[in-house]
């Protein structure tokens, strides 16, 4: 500890720290424009000027190192003059079009200029005027406005890893921007906005609509990805204008991914459901609550007592309320029927009874920082899930290492150390044959039950450099599966292997949930209750189920398997969808009942390290639409179910009986009982299914500027360019995917990242909706 | 490795690289941008994307290096660079007589190139040639204590 003083105040101090790191934490305010904590001092702006006894010239705070003893004076007359200067130089260049900019009222050049600028200038020469480069869809530019901070640089460089923005030119010539025409594409970018100082970065979807002084502040969550990271959301006569991160040192820090900066752009979308609507004779009218409750209330009366409650099932999505799954499979219960799910991605239910508790990372989210090894199993961590991500490329920063096992070759923002990217069914030989070497390396007998899916003639370097690491039992390790895990179609056998891999090497086994995941298990909103075991939504279609209860979801574009669900939905006696929006299920729903979003409920979030956080309202939903807790709490009034007289969301969480933090629970890895399946070649590829960043759920589809970015491709089947050439195929041929009798039509793009054998197409696409989920597909030319 | 570099220069890069330790590799990006310049006479976008591959490095961190040094040439020039240096010394020494002389003689002006493509005329700062002012670079030589008649000769003997 050193002792300084500054301004007269004696302060504590560690060793190495800047100044301004010491001035801060004791509300000591210096001015600063390129100074940021969480990136690494550049010391270019000279605003944060201040007098050091001792010393012959002002120094930077920012990058001024504390020494004991140390006396700072930072509104002394030389600092003072400092800053001032400082100020008119940065003034020279910049535009005085503050009335027309978006960042005044939050610009932290308008504030100093107050604070330090003159009232006039004394500059006459010309000033300097700068070509805006094109962003993309998210960032508006105005670079004359560009005060050369260089903190959108730094982050590109040290935080996103994809280093896009750059200081080109010199001297007066220098300028910020791409270079090129260049749409950034990290899934972080909008933070650029945040940092920039001054209006030369500003959100694009906001551009021109409020001023931040006249906007309503409400803190809630992002419902998006099971990180949970807080946000503030904004308003301006009850519409939601903005979203912005707000800091949590345990989730987000001071990030915010861009799906969930700009996915409020959905809640203001044209395609918002307003009013119930029955659909009668193939049309959809307009009604009442009272009427539309009492037509869904008796449906689902009558199909229950003449075909029985089994043939009821009610999927809700996971970017739900903890009190909206409580509520919901409570009135499924209530009619008596198990078949409750909220887990869209899961694509193998064979394993469901080996769940103790909801599938979740397993530690903080802030401890993927202090791991030394990961490996990533079916997992894009860089764009399912940008905050955890984030974090573990700290980790890699700071020397951990970090392998992947996935279908398809991601690119990550920070190196590999195994890259092993294999087809579906070649992921669980990989598993078992790192199983195998960990067991002769530790000498335990390979666990009998792996032999099938191992193949020691397969072996190769990089399962052996797998083994090797997970037997250094001196490094804090963990392994976790992702998305491409759930919506692998023989996950039970990857999750069970995972189990056994984790088990034997003694490392922690982490899963990702699907967004607000672990409220939903905690919840109820699994097909397994105490008594009985329903249909998960993996095998809901094949169990002719006549009567649909949807919550929040589109199951053609939101699950593994929707093409069976799309079939069975269509076929189906009554669908009732409870929904945002107006175009969700419109094709095979009954009845839509229109309900409010995020930004317009409030509730409980719980996420991946299973902590509860409050989504809180920030406006009311547009027209008759009603809280989704409302509207089944109605429902369940005309239905007679006893129980659901809540007057309050804290009333609902507080009947949830939430079991403290949730462990990834997963029992024994045993593979008794299940059997190796053989993947056909020729025409038959196996598919690899993801869901991109951007068409994860009903919400993401309609955020028209995230739709707009170069992470939304055009639906393609992707293969691989050797494998197309054998097949007689080129780059956009047209081609039938077929499974079974369904087949649907898609341009080939050809792409090296595909291994062979397999086809990638994602989930999502309403072009490719109808085809099945399936391992394998086969594919000709149209 | 991409096509874009000849082999001469991805040898002469290769070579570079052995100055340097292995995670200081970026190191090489400056040389680089000179062997395209020698061999092609200008770096284009195309020299600078492939550079960056080659060195492991975004492009645009090859484009900040290539912008930031006023002698990396980013357009196509004249076969022969004329550098005028106009500082202080020189500019006291008589240097806007030379560059008078040589705009009339080669009728453009500063900054521009000879329809024929033979001649770039730039005017530069401080060549570190004081004592010589007036003086100018004449692609890699310099030429000093310029008259009227130095810079008639001097062009004369050039292809
Ligand atoms: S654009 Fe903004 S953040 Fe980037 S250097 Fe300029 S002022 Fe700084
Ligand atoms: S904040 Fe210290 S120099 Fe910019
Ligand atoms: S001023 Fe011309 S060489 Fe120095």
């Amino acid at each position: 500890m050193l002792n300084i003083e500054i301004d007269g105040r004696q302060l504590q101090a560690e060793e190495g720290e800047m100044l301004i790191e010491v001035a801060d934490r004791a509300g000591i305010y210096i001015p600063r424009f390129c100074y940021h904590k969480h990136l690494s001092v550049a010391a270019n702006c000279r605003m944060c000027l201040v007098e050091v006894e001792k010393a012959p010239k002002p120094l930077p705070a920012c990058a001024t190192p504390v020494t004991d003893g140390m006396k700072v004076f930072s509104r002394s007359e030389l600092a003072m003059d400092a800053q001032k200067g400082t100020m008119e130089f940065l003034l020279i260049n910049h535009p005085l079009d503050c009335p027309i900019c978006d960042q005044g009222g939050e610009c932290e050049l308008q504030d100093l200029a107050v604070g330090y600028g003159g009232d006039r200038s004394r500059y006459t020469e010309e000033k300097r005027v700068v070509r805006d480069p094109d962003l993309g869809p998210l960032v508006a530019t105005e670079m004359t406005r560009c005060i050369h901070c260089t903190r959108c640089v730094r982050f590109g460089q040290e935080i996103s890893g994809i280093r896009e923005m750059g200081a080109t030119g010199r001297g007066e010539h220098t300028t910020i921007g791409t270079y090129v025409q260049h749409a950034i594409g990290s899934e972080l970018s909008g933070n650029i906005i945040d940092l920039c100082p001054v209006g030369a970065l500003t959100s694009k979807p906001f551009k021109f609509a409020a001023r931040s002084w006249e906007m309503a502040d409400v803190a809630s969550v992002a419902p998006h990805d099971c990180a949970g990271s807080s946000i503030r959301i904004q308003t301006l006569r009850g519409k939601v204008e903005r979203v912005l991160p707000l800091e949590n040192n345990d989730i987000n820090e001071t990030w915010l991914s861009d799906r969930d900066r700009f996915s409020y752009t959905a809640v203001n979308s044209g395609e918002r459901l307003t009013v119930p609507r029955i659909r009668k004779k193939g049309e959809w009218q307009e009604t009442d609550w009272a009427t539309a409750l009492q037509s869904v209330a008796d449906g689902l009366l009558q199909n229950v007592a003449k075909q029985g409650a089994d043939k009821l099932a009610g999927i809700i999505s996971p970017t739900s309320t903890l009190e909206e799954f409580y509520l919901f499979q409570k009135l499924l219960r209530g009619l008596g029927s198990n078949n409750i799910d909220h887990r869209l991605k899961l694509a193998d239910s064979r394993d469901d009874g080996r769940w103790a508790s909801a599938p979740a990372l397993g530690m903080p989210i802030k401890e993927l920082e202090s791991l030394d090894f990961v490996l990533l199993i079916g997992c894009n961590l860089r764009k399912e899930q940008p905050i955890l991500n984030h974090r573990l490329r700290k980790a890699v920063l700071a020397g951990a290492d970090v392998a992947v096992i996935n279908p398809y070759d991601y690119e990550f923002n920070y190196p590999l150390s195994v890259r092993a990217v294999s087809s579906p069914s070649g992921m669980l030989q990989s598993v078992a044959n790192i199983i195998r070497l960990l067991s002769d390396k530790l000498g335990h007998d390979v666990p009998e039950d792996v032999i099938p899916w191992m193949d020691p003639t397969r072996i190769n370097q990089q399962h052996r450099a797998l083994a090797d690491r997970f037997a250094d039992r001196n490094s804090k390790s963990a392994l976790i599966l992702g998305q491409l895990a759930w919506l692998h179609e023989e996950g039970a056998i990857l999750r069970s292997m995972a189990k056994t891999l984790a088990d034997m090497a003694g490392v922690s086994l982490g899963f990702l949930p699907e967004a607000n995941g672990v409220a939903a298990w905690q919840a109820g909103c699994t097909p397994f209750s105490e008594q009985d075991k329903g249909l998960s939504v993996a095998d809901m279609d094949a169990a002719e189920i006549k009567t649909w209860l949807l919550f929040g979801v589109e199951p053609e574009l939101d699950a593994a398997h929707g093409g069976q669900l799309l079939a069975a939905l269509n076929d189906a006696d009554i669908v009732v969808a409870i929904t945002a929006f107006a175009s969700a299920g419109e094709s095979y729903a009954d009845v839509q009942l229109p309900a409010a979003m995020f930004a317009e409920n409030a509730g409980t979030f719980v996420n991946c390290e299973g902590a509860a956080q409050t989504l809180s309202a920030a406006t009311t939903p547009p027209g008759d639409a009603r809280e989704g807790w409302k509207i089944l709490r109605a429902l369940a009034g005309y239905l007679d179910l006893p129980g659901f007289d809540f007057d309050t969301v804290s009333a609902i969480a507080a009947a949830v009986d939430a079991a403290g933090a949730p462990s990834p629970g997963y029992g024994m890895g045993s593979l008794s009982g299940y059997a190796k399946t053989e993947h056909a070649g020729g025409e038959n590829l196996e598919r690899i299914r993801d869901s991109l960043i951007y068409r994860g759920d009903a919400i993401l589809r309609r955020c028209e500027p995230l739709q707009r970015t170069t992470d939304n491709p055009p639906p393609a089947a992707r293969i691989n360019p050797q494998q197309a050439s054998r097949l007689g195929l080129e780059q956009d041929a047209k081609v039938k995917l077929m499974v079974d009798e369904t087949s649907v039509e898609t341009p080939v793009v050809l792409d090296q990242r595909v291994p062979e054998g397999c086809v990638f197409l994602p989930i999502g696409y309403l072009e490719t909706a109808a085809l099945p989920g399936s391992a394998s597909v086969r594919l000709v030319r149209s | 490795m991409n096509q874009v570099l000849s082999q001469s220069v991805r040898d002469a890069i290769t070579r570079e690289l052995q100055k340097y330790p292995a995670e200081q590799q970026q190191s090489a990006v400056m040389a680089a941008l000179r062997f395209v310049q020698e061999e092609n006479n200008w770096i284009s976008r195309e020299a600078m994307d492939a550079i960056a591959e080659v060195l492991g490095l975004q492009p645009i961190q090859v484009y900040e290096v290539a912008t930031f040094y006023s002698m990396y040439r980013l357009q196509p020039g004249g076969k022969h660079q004329i550098n005028v240096c106009t500082n202080v010394s020189c500019m006291l020494c008589g240097s806007s007589e030379v560059i008078s002389h040589l705009q009339d003689r080669l009728g453009i002006e500063t900054g521009q190139t000879t329809a024929d493509g033979r001649f770039s005329l730039n005017e530069v700062e401080c060549l570190g040639a004081c004592g010589g002012a007036p003086m100018l670079q004449l692609d890699r030589d310099y030429h000093e204590n310029l008259t009227p008649e130095t810079l008639d000769a001097l062009l004369e003997g050039l292809d």
